[in-house]
């Protein structure tokens, strides 16, 4: 057979070759089929304790309790003690290193996410003490007369 | 004549040849000691409960998700969305989710850039994405209304992962989807596959992203950021494996539903009080 046909053959191992180098070099190690098989299971192992190893930034309540106890025992006798500090003041982070302190977000728009009243019948929301924002004290801050840590009514001013 | 020949020599080597293959799968088959057995079962598999009923639209679990994950916080895009369903008494379906539900609703007026309008009795829907539509409605107009907090399956067989070019979208044993984000090319096939609109494309890292149920908080014995922050217990997580878990009892014992069965992709986050309006 004439190089007219070898020719093209060599380039055609090269590139092949070129293609695993490059494979060797690029693709890591730990690069394969795992657990869940090749259909679901193909990937790079050690990418499963890159996203283990990420920090968490909301630590929950029981993290707050020792410093601010005083706010911790207010509103765990209150009505808002299903709800944890962080849904209003942001997540904990590295408080009180970094940030030292945490957000205190006064807007209307915080306790209106639950207490604009909204005419569900079938619904949860329907069951919270529920205002029409329009027409209770707008404008003026909801702390200003409702403690967020004991909203109790008697205590409105 | 020769037919008891050939019968003879057909049993023998039957049966020749059962005790051969008998041997050799014998030797295929090992025995695995009981701790070995024990580590060859699957014994994590998270699932996710989330109860209808108790949903009030807050939003907060959709702001906990974002600053946890670090989702663009002004982007309209999120991991964990809650949708609002609002019917009304001549059969007009109204679901909307502005911003995802992020800010909760602090209106009965519904009005948002994705507003899926179906007449049930014309059976004609209509999806509107770009014009806003603003619906005004009068409280005796409503039959129903309710909220659908939403985020990723983690399917028993995600479509996401199998059309992956790169092998850069993966489940892990424990049934969670997660993104190489080192290796995904940012093509989009997955975004595409999903049926449940759970997947969206990470603007500042150029990457797919999706709920991992906050793989990162569960390895350390954490909840996911939107459980934790749900005031009302409406989203709950469990390991489906483990035979006193609350979660695992809940699911096998009550009437739960999943989102778009029919798809074949078998979705592991159960819904309790799943109208059958939802989709
Ligand atoms: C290790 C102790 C510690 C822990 C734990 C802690 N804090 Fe603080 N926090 C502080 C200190 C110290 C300050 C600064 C007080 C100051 O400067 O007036 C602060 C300030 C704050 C402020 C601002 C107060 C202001 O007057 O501006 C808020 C809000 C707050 N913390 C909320 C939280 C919440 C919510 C948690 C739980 C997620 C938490 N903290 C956990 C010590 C702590
Ligand atoms: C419903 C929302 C909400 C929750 C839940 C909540 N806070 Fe607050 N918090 C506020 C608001 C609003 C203010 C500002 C109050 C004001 O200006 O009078 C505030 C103020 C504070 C302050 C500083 C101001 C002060 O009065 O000393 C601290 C510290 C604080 N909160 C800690 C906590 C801790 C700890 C928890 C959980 C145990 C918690 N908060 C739960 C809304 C909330
Ligand atoms: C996560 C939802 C949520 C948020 C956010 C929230 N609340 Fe509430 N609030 C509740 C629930 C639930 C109750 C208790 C309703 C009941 O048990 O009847 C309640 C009760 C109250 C009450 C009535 C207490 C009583 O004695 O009847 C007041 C006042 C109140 N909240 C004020 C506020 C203010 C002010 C804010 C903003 C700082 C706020 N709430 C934010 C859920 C919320
Ligand atoms: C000017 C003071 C003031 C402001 C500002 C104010 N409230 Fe009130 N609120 C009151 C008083 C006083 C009551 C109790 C008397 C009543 O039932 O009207 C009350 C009652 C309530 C109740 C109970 C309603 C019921 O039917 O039992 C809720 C819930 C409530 N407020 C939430 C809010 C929220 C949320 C905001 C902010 C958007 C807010 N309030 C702002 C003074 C105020």
């Amino acid at each position: 057979m004439g190089s007219h046909v070898f020719r093209p053959l060599w380039v055609a191992i090269a590139v092949i070759i070129l293609i695993f180098v490059v494979r060797y070099f690029m693709v890591p190690s730990d690069f394969g089929i795992q657990e869940r098989g090749f259909t679901y299971g193909f990937h790079r192992k050690s990418d499963e304790s890159e996203w283990a190893g990420i920090k968490a930034k909301y630590k929950g309540r029981d993290y707050c309790k020792s410093c601010h106890a005083e706010k911790y025992r207010s509103i765990m006798n209150s009505k808002h003690r299903i709800i944890q500090c962080e849904n209003c003041h942001g997540p904990a982070l590295n408080h009180p290193v970094n940030p030292p302190k945490l957000v205190i977000d006064r807007k209307r728009a915080l306790c209106l996410r639950c207490h604009t009243y909204l005419p569900y019948p079938g619904s949860q929301r329907s069951r919270i003490e529920g205002i029409d924002p329009a027409k209770h004290n707008p404008g003026i801050s909801c702390v200003e007369c409702h403690n967020p840590h004991k909203p109790d009514l008697e205590l409105a001013k | 004549m020769k037919n008891t020949d050939t019968r003879r020599e057909f049993l023998k080597t039957a049966l020749k040849s059962m005790v051969v293959s008998s041997m050799t799968i014998g030797s295929i088959f090992t025995f695995l000691s009981p701790e070995e057995a024990r580590a060859a079962v699957k014994n994590v598999r998270w699932g996710f409960l989330v109860d209808t009923n108790k949903c009030v639209g807050c939003g907060l679990c959709v702001k906990a998700c974002k600053l946890e994950n670090d989702v663009p916080y002004s982007d309209p895009i999120t991991r964990t969305w809650v949708e609002r369903y609002v019917v009304l008494n001549n059969g007009r379906l109204l679901i909307d989710s502005p911003n995802g539900g992020r800010d909760g609703y602090t209106s009965e007026v519904t009005t948002t850039r994705l507003v899926q309008e179906s007449n049930l009795s014309a059976v004609a829907t209509k999806f509107t994405t770009s014009t806003a539509i603003t619906n005004k409605i009068t409280p005796d107009e409503i039959a129903n209304a309710f909220f659908v907090p939403k985020l990723c399956n983690q399917c028993d067989k995600p479509p996401c992962v199998q059309v992956c070019p790169v092998g850069a979208t993966y489940q892990m044993e424990n049934g969670i989807v997660l993104v190489d984000r080192s290796w995904c090319i940012g093509c989009g096939y997955c975004i595409q596959a999903c049926p449940y609109g759970a997947r969206f494309f990470n603007p500042v890292l150029h990457t797919a992203e999706k709920c991992t149920f906050c793989y990162h908080r569960l390895v350390k014995k954490m909840q996911p950021a939107c459980v934790e922050a749900c005031p009302f217990g409406a989203r709950k997580i469990g390991n489906l494996m483990d035979p006193s878990d609350p979660v695992r009892k809940i699911i096998l014992s009550e009437k739960v539903g999943v989102l778009k069965p029919a798809y074949g992709t078998k979705p592991q986050a159960f819904y309790i009080g799943l109208g059958k309006n939802v989709r």
